[in-house]
């Protein structure tokens, strides 16, 4: 076989690995600093468009005031309410066997499939004034009014431990598993009780998982909007405060408001990076052990009963979602349960333009959304992981930068930015088309897809790219044929988790949306607000449909490939 | 809860360690088979086998980690065998250490003694000296993360030595060493274990590393002991062929049991050899094979009548010593050791046996 060694070493001395990764990096980095860094600087040198007089505004504004307050205590309320569910359930499933155990491994991260507003009605449906379990407890009761009312801080973190102490749960879950079995030996060898394992031990070897899923909890419900904006109940939070100076016209408050809660996120993820500053360990993934079974009687009958209660628990809101879904809108008044089923929201939604409208939006714009993420962040991680050039570190700041800005901060700096066209300053009009939202969408999930195509590109061996080249094949062969096939099971993972976040997304949209391009979010929104509670439900069944489905079309196309 | 008995606790004198008819099955396979050996104190046994043998599981039946099935655990004569291990007081060294992640050196060595209530003052004192006699003064404060293969196995070591364990368990100590450091820290370890006293269990499927480091061996094969005695007993009187296969190189040839001697034949050629009967076994074999290994053999390019005659297949350098592979007749293949390496490969050459005596097991 005759080689042709020439034309490749030529090759090779014009482009130098710096140069090409740079041709490479520079469009994606001058991407992401015009959609992720551009808007968000203009929010804050908004908020100082007449020196400090905004500011000022907003420090002398009480409801300002109070909504940081409420928006910093709803936040941390939710990290502890979610910790106490989280990690009991993550030891009792991952150390314990017991009857139930699969049903309840099964439901453990059902919530996660809720879109954020999807949960927050279901939790209307079951909890509100008029809601199943405040009827039926009013009603075993005896009492004239509802036993309590879905209002208020209580309300919202209530909410926010049902959806987010998934996080913690997977987190935690993983981590024991990873948990290296030996090291428990080794201390109960040396001579350490149970108690003293645990502390010393197991918690602290825990603790990054711990720490980890906390912050996420913590950013999630700093950024939070449906709960409060639906259950807030006349309660401020920074994220509906900002929405509301927005609609009322001054944007210069709603710049402060968005910087003060950017600054409230990257304060938390400075603290939380500050208290894990010490480690330098990562768990090792050998075995974890057996799970234990459990032995006495009575535990065992309480584990059983206590499990079956937090299925039921966990199922309740999507089975009273697919129930009203059925419900006759504005027959619901008083009852228990609704009292008249029809299909007719269902014949409704598939046949009016007007109601079939928000899913094509929100399918369009998800899958335009999703493929943008797919291409900028496959490029970014394989920057990221393989290449070594000057901006590395400035591509793995911008990749990252998004998760620490709340979305509706996000949202309003693109408001602030794409508003008009000028082409000097960069800006081009988006805000009132169809393209504002999968803009806002897109840059929401950059974090996402980028680190989960990033730990698949993680796990390939470098040498690879290096044997490959070597062997004679051409940078896009390589690509093609090693590096792609080996960020896929991350680009997979990545895009399904983009395709879901933005096919429900609200509080990006919320900000930002039209008429003509609202998504399901906000169409189940205005039928709420219209008592259209049939149609709401409907509307929320079709997407957790649609997540499904997306779900089964990842996992079989994966399953096909690998 | 109770704390953890101080080790030696009401023993100074701890006595040996003994497996009495220890099984354990899991599901339908049985991982240790009706397994007994005993250690006496300040004695070295090392378990031996193939992966899979059920050695490492007899270490943690012994470490009180797997409950034996049926069989007991003593220590002195004391039943162990329902004492957790926390309660043991054993120290034991795992084959990846496992030394806490999230604790400096000093933590780890000292996390026995905390274990125990053991006053801060005096938990320093001890782990400092801990740390000295496995040659590791002044690493204390270093990140587990920062130590080398040898240093975390010497921490490790530290880690089980500073409560002042009843017996010391160690599961492939030498395993995780590049082979420079495991020649030297056979030596070391050997040194260190004999200073402690104590009953010292370990476990490796390295037969060098056990016949560097241990008193005694014992074999395993399956889960079943095949023979438990001193390295030169297991090397000289295998009682089995399985034995005789596992235990150095050398060949295994159909032989006739005369008592004192046996008679063996290649091809056309019989000769008489001196043999060592296992200990306590029967005066003759029925069935009898005779281990030809390559010191106990020589090797000649001129040929007498009454030598093996074979092809060199390969040679290999061994430092001192030449090893040549020779085929001789009857599919019969020998390794035998030489001082001159003048021989070739594909030469037809002599085989002759030395005086032995060789071991002679049955069939």
């Amino acid at each position: 076989m005759k080689l042709r060694p020439q034309r490749q070493s030529s090759l090779r001395m014009r482009v130098t690995p710096q140069r090409q990764s740079w041709l490479i990096a520079l469009p994606v980095i001058l991407l992401l600093l015009w959609s992720v860094v551009y808007p968000n600087a203009a929010v804050i040198a908004g908020s100082f468009e007449n020196g400090l007089g905004h500011w000022r505004e907003f420090a002398a504004s009480p409801s300002d005031r109070e909504a940081l307050r409420t928006s910093i205590v709803i936040s941390v309320a939710s990290v502890f309410a979610s910790l106490a569910i989280g990690v009991p359930l993550a030891f009792l499933l991952g150390r314990f066997e017991f009857p139930g155990r699969r049903l309840l491994r099964a439901v453990a991260t059902l919530p996660a499939a809720l879109p954020p507003l999807v949960g927050v009605i279901a939790f209307l449906f079951l909890y509100g004034e008029s809601g199943l379990v405040t009827r039926v407890v009013q009603r075993i009761l005896h009492m004239e009014e509802a036993p309590w009312r879905l209002k208020g801080v209580g309300a919202i973190v209530f909410v926010h431990a049902y959806t987010m102490y998934v996080y913690v749960f997977l987190f935690v879950s993983a981590g024991l598993e990873r948990f290296d079995a030996t090291l428990d030996e080794a201390a109960s060898g040396l001579g350490a009780s149970t108690s003293q394992r645990l502390r010393r031990v197991t918690l602290p070897l825990l603790m990054p998982a711990v720490a980890g899923s906390a912050l996420l909890v913590f950013m999630n419900a700093l950024g939070s909007f449906s709960a409060p904006y639906v259950f807030g109940g006349g309660l401020r939070v920074l994220s509906t405060q900002i929405l509301a100076s927005k609609t009322n016209g001054a944007m210069g408050l709603a710049y402060v408001e968005t910087t003060v809660l950017a600054l409230s996120a990257v304060a938390g993820l400075a603290l939380f990076r500050w208290l894990d500053r010490k480690r330098k360990y990562t768990l090792a993934s050998k075995g974890g052990r057996a799970r234990r079974t459990i032995r006495s009687r009575r535990i065992q009958l309480l584990t059983t009963v206590l499990s079956a209660v937090v299925v039921v628990a966990l199922v309740l809101p999507h089975l009273m979602v697919v129930l009203v879904s059925f419900a006759r809108d504005g027959a619901w008044t008083t009852q228990v349960l609704p009292p008249e089923y029809t299909f007719e929201n269902y014949r409704r939604l598939f046949t009016e333009s007007e109601l079939w409208r928000p899913i094509t939006n929100s399918v369009s714009m998800a899958i335009i959304a999703t493929a943008a993420n797919l291409v900028v962040c496959f490029l970014a991680a394989y920057l990221i992981v393989f290449r070594r050039f000057k901006g590395r570190g400035l591509l793995e700041l911008l990749v990252a930068l998004p998760w620490a800005i709340p979305a509706t901060a996000i949202a309003l700096g693109l408001a602030a930015t794409f508003n008009r066209n000028d082409l000097a300053t960069a800006r081009i009009l988006l805000v009132g088309t169809f393209w504002i939202l999968p803009v806002a969408y897109f840059i929401r999930d950059i974090p996402l897809v980028a680190s989960a195509v990033e730990s698949s590109l993680r796990q390939m061996d470098s040498s690879l790219e290096d044997a490959a080249r070597g062997l004679g094949a051409s940078w896009l062969l390589t690509m093609r044929r090693v590096i792609l096939p080996a960020a896929r099971p991350g680009l997979v993972a990545g895009g399904l988790l983009a395709a879901v976040t933005a096919v429900g997304e609200f509080v990006a949209s919320v900000v930002l949306y039209t008429h003509s391009n609202r998504p399901i979010s906000m169409e189940i929104l205005a039928q709420l607000r219209a008592l259209a509670f049939g149609t709401a439900a409907a509307y929320s069944v079709l997407l957790i449909f649609l997540v499904l489905l997306m779900t089964l079309a990842a996992r079989s196309f994966e399953e096909r490939l690998a | 809860m109770t704390a953890a008995p101080r080790a030696r606790d009401g023993a100074p004198d701890s006595g040996a360690l003994s497996l009495n008819g220890v099984t354990r099955r899991f599901g339908d396979y049985t991982a240790v088979d009706n397994l007994s050996v005993e250690v006496g104190r300040g004695e070295l046994l090392a378990i031996v086998g193939a992966s899979g043998s059920g050695k490492t599981t007899t270490l943690r039946i012994a470490a009180g980690y797997e409950s034996p099935d049926s069989g007991t655990v003593t220590l002195g004569g004391a039943d162990l065998t329902r004492v957790p291990p926390e309660r043991r007081g054993f120290g034991m060294v795992f084959q990846h250490y496992a030394l806490f992640p999230h604790m400096p050196v000093e933590e780890n060595v000292a996390f026995g003694l905390e274990a125990r209530g053991v006053g801060k003052a005096e938990r320093l004192a001890k782990t400092r000296a801990a740390l000295a006699s496995v040659g590791l003064e002044g690493a204390g404060s270093r990140a587990i993360q920062s130590l080398s293969g040898g240093e975390q196995q010497r921490v490790a070591l530290a880690r089980a030595l500073v409560i002042e364990p009843r017996a010391l368990l160690l599961d492939e100590p030498l395993s995780n060493l590049d082979p420079t450091l495991r020649q030297a820290m056979r030596d070391d370890l050997r040194a260190m274990l004999r200073r402690v006293g104590v009953p010292a269990l370990f476990v490796t499927h390295d037969q060098e590393d056990a016949f560097a480091i241990a008193d005694r061996i014992a074999l395993l094969r399956k889960g079943k002991l095949l023979q438990c005695g001193t390295p030169e007993e297991l090397y000289h009187a295998p009682i089995s062929r399985e034995v005789a296969a596992f235990i150095g190189r050398g060949a295994i040839v159909p032989a006739v049991d005369r008592g004192a001697t046996a008679m063996v034949t290649i091809g056309s050629v019989t000769r008489e050899l001196n043999v060592t009967r296992p200990q306590g076994a029967a005066a003759r074999f029925e069935d009898a094979y005779v281990v030809m290994r390559p010191d106990a053999l020589r090797i000649s390019r001129e040929s007498t009548g009454s030598a093996w005659r074979g092809r060199v297949t390969n040679r290999r350098f061994a430092g001192g010593v030449v090893v040549y592979r020779v085929r001789l007749a009857d599919d019969v293949t020998v390794d035998v050791e030489s001082t001159s390496g003048e021989t070739r490969e594909d030469e037809t050459v002599a085989v002759t046996p030395l005086d032995g005596p060789f071991p002679i097991v049955p069939g």
